[in-house]
């Protein structure tokens, strides 16, 4: 039995401890905010805060993750209200859309551990997430617009 | 396409009880034009564009095409309500389903607002004008008096007003206007168009609500994983499954037959895992022992299928186009300039793969799919389970992309014959390997171009052969020539040129090839306008100088074939118009002034697809082989624009998927199978490789709309490239660029 947190409520799993968090999330919980994209920690879709932290979540296990506070995008922000969630709202980021769960993730995370973020810290912590659409200069202005330095 | 009248249709067309039994509805009747998509099916007149007024005040409007990224499920209806007079934020957006009454669905070609503007006007007008005259009528006023806004009527002279809610059981009785009795609004009134509007998914993507197909979930589901013929027209020989049914959560594995060809949109066939959870069906496929019949194609080498392509292109084609005698021109020429160009087949690679949820149920099959194209998915789903296209029903999600591929259901299908065999709903998920090693591919094209300069480097005759598998391949399993593709920057390239000769070459098919964002564009853009600037650089001229003069004198093309050419055509093509993007580019990327140096400069490009007019002018940086793309202007002349922010987004994308193109996409074959997987090896660019900052610039235009999906795309790898000639001196003429600069 695996216990865990999930947008801050406790979960007990007992299936097989291999299965990627991505799945648990989607198939058994019914969160489908992160998304399947690769399956190898690629391309980002699947991001997720284990602790705070952005994680790939088709790549971590539930094994990994006992005891372990999970935040997906349906729990980043009660009203999606987060200052990323504002940004890209401003900024109309998405295309499709369908990255950017992971995107947003992946950015809160970076904006936890560098408040004011430079070009080379955005390029740093973001060139592990896919966007096919090509959303990735506006990605860039929301980030800077969220942190309040300059765009 | 043309609408031509619309009528006041029952509630009860409608699937899923979207209106209360007291809406008005309305639908746009479409008479399709000949030698159109949609007429090829049938030319008989079709419903199409659905709008209803609630008696509560909402305004619901139907999007009928597929969202994947574009905006579309905001853009049109905001041509709807801009015409009704509505109020934004009181309209609700319904997705439609698949069903011919809404005429084309299918959600490619940069169609939807060029085939849809005219249709969507009409239907708010009508609407409008019905509201107004109800209101008229209640009041005892004349109609003329009456002024739909906001949601409401207004008479000015009584300070009277009644919103659209309260007016919609005496407007569904008003006499329905004929269309040559609508009256639109001024662009000077307008509130939506032309403005910038958000999507309407935007707040759901943003927290994690949107449902995309890969978040669609029936109750009783089952996930399938589906391992298919490593070899395109492989067959299944035996397998066995033994260790695949121990996987904890493996329930079954079946099959799926093999398609007949032509390739069509069929199923590849293969061995389908059943599982409770996604992850178990993949886990359990892993575990499957199959062994294949390869098949015919299982030769296929891209080394060698390369040479032979390469080596049909210096020889005499098939003419496709042919102005004056440039034998004659070749002849007794001064100069003579050749060279060859070559791009690889691509991979569309949407960040969502193919997925869709089928279930079967008393003869029929319910879907929801992420497609482009539901009717298709109908049609295809039918004909593999032996039912008539009306016994599916095709649900819409939002697309996590498309570019193409998901206009092909075979994923859909899949999803319905297993259905079938499990006597429950199953999704099919397609894996990103699967999606790479198996989609339908963007056509390698590899092509040669000759010219002859006169004393000022000028082309007096030019002649191009491009070599390529055919699109058609997948109707017509003898097809060895392109057609529609050579209308996609061959046959219709505008130079000023006397002799001119386009030829296409014959090419087998081997792996399946299909459209992807922008289709033969992208090679035939790459050629042209790689081979021009190289022409400019042997004359030692000005790039931008050069595009000008070759373009010629402003005057306007008619490209349909002499048959067609009865009555007027908006969309011909206009020098003056695709002058003038460039001149624009040449001033907003400073071309003037910014003048090569330490390995960094400007390259420009002009092509015109999808009726739109796009010049291109791309910054590089080359320093040590590495290439950073800092600075990309793009001018675009789409005719009228319905929601600028959303045609700048589709450009700053087609400035990163251009670049994908140019910098690392590529896929090879080695004995038949597909060598790229996943990301790793089939490279997309990422935020610290695509261009820095993308410019585009719209030029005002109230010409009729064009599409704005794919032009960006084409101008983006010759620009590229040529900028990468100004900056080093090293002329690209294969893509990828990839390690070609050392």
């Amino acid at each position: 039995m695996i216990q865990l947190t999930v947008n801050g409520s406790v979960k007990q799993y007992d299936g097989d401890p291999a299965m990627p968090v991505l799945w648990y999330l989607r198939d058994l919980l019914e969160l489908t905010g992160a998304k399947f994209g690769c399956g190898m920690g690629l391309c980002g879709a699947c991001t997720v805060h284990v602790e705070g932290k952005a994680t790939r979540s088709c790549v971590t296990n539930l094994s990994d993750v006992a005891g372990k506070r999970i935040t997906t995008i349906e729990g980043l922000d009660p009203k999606g209200d987060h200052p990323l969630q504002k940004a890209w709202r401003a900024v109309n980021v998405p295309q499709c859309g369908y990255c950017q769960s992971g995107q947003i993730m992946q950015a809160a995370s970076l904006l936890t551990e560098k408040p004011k973020p430079t070009d080379r810290d955005i390029d740093e912590a973001m060139q592990g997430n896919i966007c096919r659409c090509g959303t990735y200069q506006r990605i860039r202005q929301a980030v800077k617009m969220a942190a309040g330095v300059k765009v | 396409m043309k609408s031509n009248s619309i009528t006041v249709v029952s509630r009860r067309d409608f699937v899923g009880g979207v209106f209360s039994a007291g809406a008005l509805v309305l639908g746009g009747i479409l008479l399709p034009l000949k030698g159109t998509a949609a007429a090829t099916a049938d030319a008989t007149w079709q419903p199409n564009v659905y709008l209803g007024l609630e008696p509560d005040g909402r305004v619901i409007i139907i999007a009928h095409r597929s969202e994947m990224g574009t905006g579309i499920r905001t853009s049109l209806p905001m041509i709807v309500a801009e015409e009704l007079g509505a109020d934004w934020t009181r309209v609700k957006i319904e997705q439609a389903i698949g069903d011919a009454k809404y005429g084309s669905q299918d959600t490619d070609g940069s169609e939807s607002i060029r085939d849809f503007y005219d249709p969507m006007r009409e239907a708010g007008a009508t609407a409008r004008m019905m509201l107004e005259s109800a209101a008229a009528s209640k009041w005892g006023v004349p109609v003329s008096e009456c002024r739909a806004r906001n949601h409401e009527v207004l008479h000015a002279k009584s300070d009277r007003k009644l919103g659209f809610g309260e007016l919609v059981p005496l407007a569904s009785k008003q006499p329905v206007p004929k269309k040559e009795q609508l009256k639109f609004k001024s662009p000077a009134e307008y509130r939506y168009v032309g403005k910038n509007v958000p999507i309407t998914d935007l707040d759901d993507i943003l927290a994690g609500h949107a449902v995309f197909g890969m978040d669609a979930r029936v109750p009783g589901m089952v996930y399938a994983s589906i391992e298919h013929p490593p070899v395109f027209g492989g067959k299944l020989k035996t397998y066995d499954d033994a260790e695949a049914r121990k996987v904890r959560g493996v329930s079954k594995t079946l099959t799926i037959p093999p398609f007949k060809p032509p390739y069509a949109f069929q199923p590849l066939g293969g061995v389908a895992v059943i599982a409770d959870n996604t992850w178990a069906a993949m886990q359990g496929r892993r575990k499957l022992k199959i062994d294949w019949d390869l098949g015919p194609n299982a030769s296929l080498d891209s080394v060698a299928y390369k040479k032979t392509l390469q080596e049909t292109a210096r020889k005499a084609c098939k003419v496709a186009r042919n102005d004056g005698d440039v034998d004659a021109v070749f002849k007794t020429a001064a100069k003579v300039h050749e060279a060859e160009y070559y791009v690889p087949h691509l991979a569309h690679a949407s960040m969502e793969p193919p997925v869709a949820v089928a279930e079967f149920k008393n003869g029929k099959v319910e879907l929801w799919a992420s497609t482009q194209n539901p009717q298709a998915v109908q049609e295809t789903v039918a004909k593999a389970m032996g039912l008539k296209p009306t016994d599916v029903t095709c649900h819409v999600t939002l697309l996590g992309g498309g570019f193409g591929r998901k206009s092909k259901p075979d994923y859909c299908a899949e999803a319905a014959i297993l259905s079938k065999q499990m006597g429950k709903p199953v999704k099919v998920v397609w894996s990103r390997e699967d999606d790479i090693r198996f989609d339908f591919y963007h056509a390698v094209a590899a092509m040669y171009i000759k010219a002859a300069t006169d004393e000022k480097g000028r082309p007096t005759a030019w002649l191009q052969r491009s070599v390529f598998p055919p699109i058609g391949s997948q109707d017509d399993v003898a097809a060895k020539y392109g057609t529609f593709e050579l209308d996609m920057g061959w046959n219709d390239v505008p130079y000023d040129i006397p002799n001119f000769r386009a030829e296409c070459g014959p090419a087998d098919t081997k792996i399946r090839i299909g459209w992807m964002r922008s289709v033969a564009n992208i090679p035939h853009a790459f050629a042209v306008q790689s081979f021009t600037d190289e022409l400019a650089a042997a004359a030692g001229r000005d790039r931008v100088e050069y595009l000008l003069d070759v373009l010629g004198k402003p005057r306007k093309i008619d490209l349909r074939p002499p048959a067609e050419r009865k009555g007027p055509d908006p969309y011909m093509l206009d020098i003056a118009r695709m002058r003038r993007v460039i001149e624009i580019a040449a001033e907003q990327s400073g071309w003037a002034k910014k003048k090569p140096g330490n390995g960094r400069a400007l390259g420009i490009a002009v092509h015109r697809s999808f009726l739109t007019y796009v010049a291109t002018v791309v910054e590089v940086e080359v320093d040590k082989g590495k290439l950073r793309i800092p600075r990309v202007d793009m001018v675009l002349d789409t005719g009228k624009v319905i929601n600028p922010d959303r045609v700048r987004a589709q450009l700053e994308g087609a400035s990163v998927f251009g670049a994908s193109i140019a910098l690392m996409g590529e896929i090879t074959a080695a004995n038949g199978r597909v060598q790229q997987s996943n990301f790793n090896t089939y490279p997309v660019a990422r935020l610290n490789e695509a261009p820095v900052e993308t410019h585009v610039h719209i030029v005002p235009s109230s010409a009729p709309p064009a599409g704005v999906g794919e032009p960006g795309v084409p101008p983006m790898s010759p620009a590229i490239c040529n900028a990468i000639f100004a900056a080093t001196g090293k002329r690209i003429r294969e893509l990828p660029i990839k390690k070609q600069l050392g």
